[in-house]
């Protein structure tokens, strides 16, 4: 499978995505400037984590009007996957891609450390991988992860199943405390109505491997992986 | 012309910044504080008249400068 991998001024995840999807997974991945005017053939495309444009006026905000932006967008609308981790949930939200948005950490702390998630859906094409009553063991590393959403797009976010991912504890319970940011719901991770498009804080692509103690986010991987091409062997 | 965009978090979004203003507030003896919201403040010095410019700003602050699902904005114009 071929990804395309998006760098932005400030991407700081894209080394780690690649790293994963090239050498962790054996797939081909391609770094791809946020200027530039073809997806090439990729089949699926990733947003990585970082401080896109430091971070300036919102997080994502002008990330969102990079000319790559607008082939993610057709790409989406085609039905192609778009995974974005972190800084690229945000932008996935503030070009419209997702949506809600994310904001400040309910402790005004940047939260670098590993949460417990619950796979809300099992059935998306990022989660469908994942072993029923799973805790995936992932890090985060955000100062703004809050997610945000009216109640009208929170109902409409339960009733399709777009909710993937809620921070829980080491057992599986969703409780305030497992909350490292304020999210409503302990959202973690959504996806849009469709499916095709996800979001999620956690960064996958840090817990890919043993030698990163832990490889839960490999099942992300894999599940996309699978989505892509049902006959590939890659658990 | 120089415009002000002034940004607030909508009234049903959490502030945390602004409830840690507050707190702080209160912890240096300011007293009768009742809420704190802290938001943006952008200048824009722009060519145009009055209606060129607000038109302008307005469809700007609408696609980027604020983000409707979190904050409101308001634009003040200088003669």
């Amino acid at each position: 499978m071929n990804f395309a991998v998006l760098q932005f001024p400030g991407s700081n995840c894209d080394q780690d995505c690649v790293h994963v999807l090239r050498n962790v997974l054996g797939h081909s991945a391609s770094f791809l400037w946020h200027k530039e005017k073809s997806l090439g053939n990729a089949d699926a495309v990733l947003v990585p984590g970082g401080f896109s444009y430091g971070d300036y006026l919102r997080t994502g905000s002008i990330a969102r009007f990079s000319p790559v932006m607008t082939l993610v967008k057709e790409f989406a609308r085609q039905g192609g996957y778009v995974l974005g981790i972190c800084n690229g949930f945000q932008i996935l939200c503030e070009a419209g891609l997702l949506p809600g948005s994310l904001i400040c950490n309910r402790s005004l702390q940047f939260r670098c450390e590993h949460v417990y998630l619950k796979v809300s859906n099992h059935e998306s094409p990022f989660t469908c991988q994942i072993p029923q009553d799973k805790v995936l063991r992932i890090p985060i590393a955000h100062g703004e992860g809050n997610y945000f959403c009216d109640e009208k797009t929170l109902e409409t976010l339960e009733v399709n199943r777009q909710i993937l991912l809620q921070y829980v504890d080491e057992d599986g319970d969703l409780t305030d405390h497992a909350n490292p940011n304020g999210s409503i719901k302990n959202i973690a991770g959504i996806c849009n109505i469709e499916g095709n498009v996800a979001g999620m804080m956690p960064h996958p692509e840090r817990a890919s491997e043993f030698a990163l103690n832990g490889d839960d986010g490999r099942l992300i991987f894999e599940s996309l992986l699978h989505t892509l091409n049902p006959t590939l062997n890659t658990v | 012309m120089k415009a002000k965009v002034i940004i607030t978090p909508k009234a049903e979004v959490l502030d945390p910044q602004g409830k840690t203003v507050q707190t702080a507030l209160e912890q240096m003896g300011c007293t009768g504080v009742r809420q704190v919201r802290v938001g943006k403040y952008i200048e824009v010095e722009m060519d145009g008249d009055h209606d060129t410019v607000r038109t302008k700003l307005s469809e700007y602050a609408d696609k980027f400068l604020a983000n409707p699902n979190i904050e409101d904005y308001r634009l003040k114009l200088e003669d």
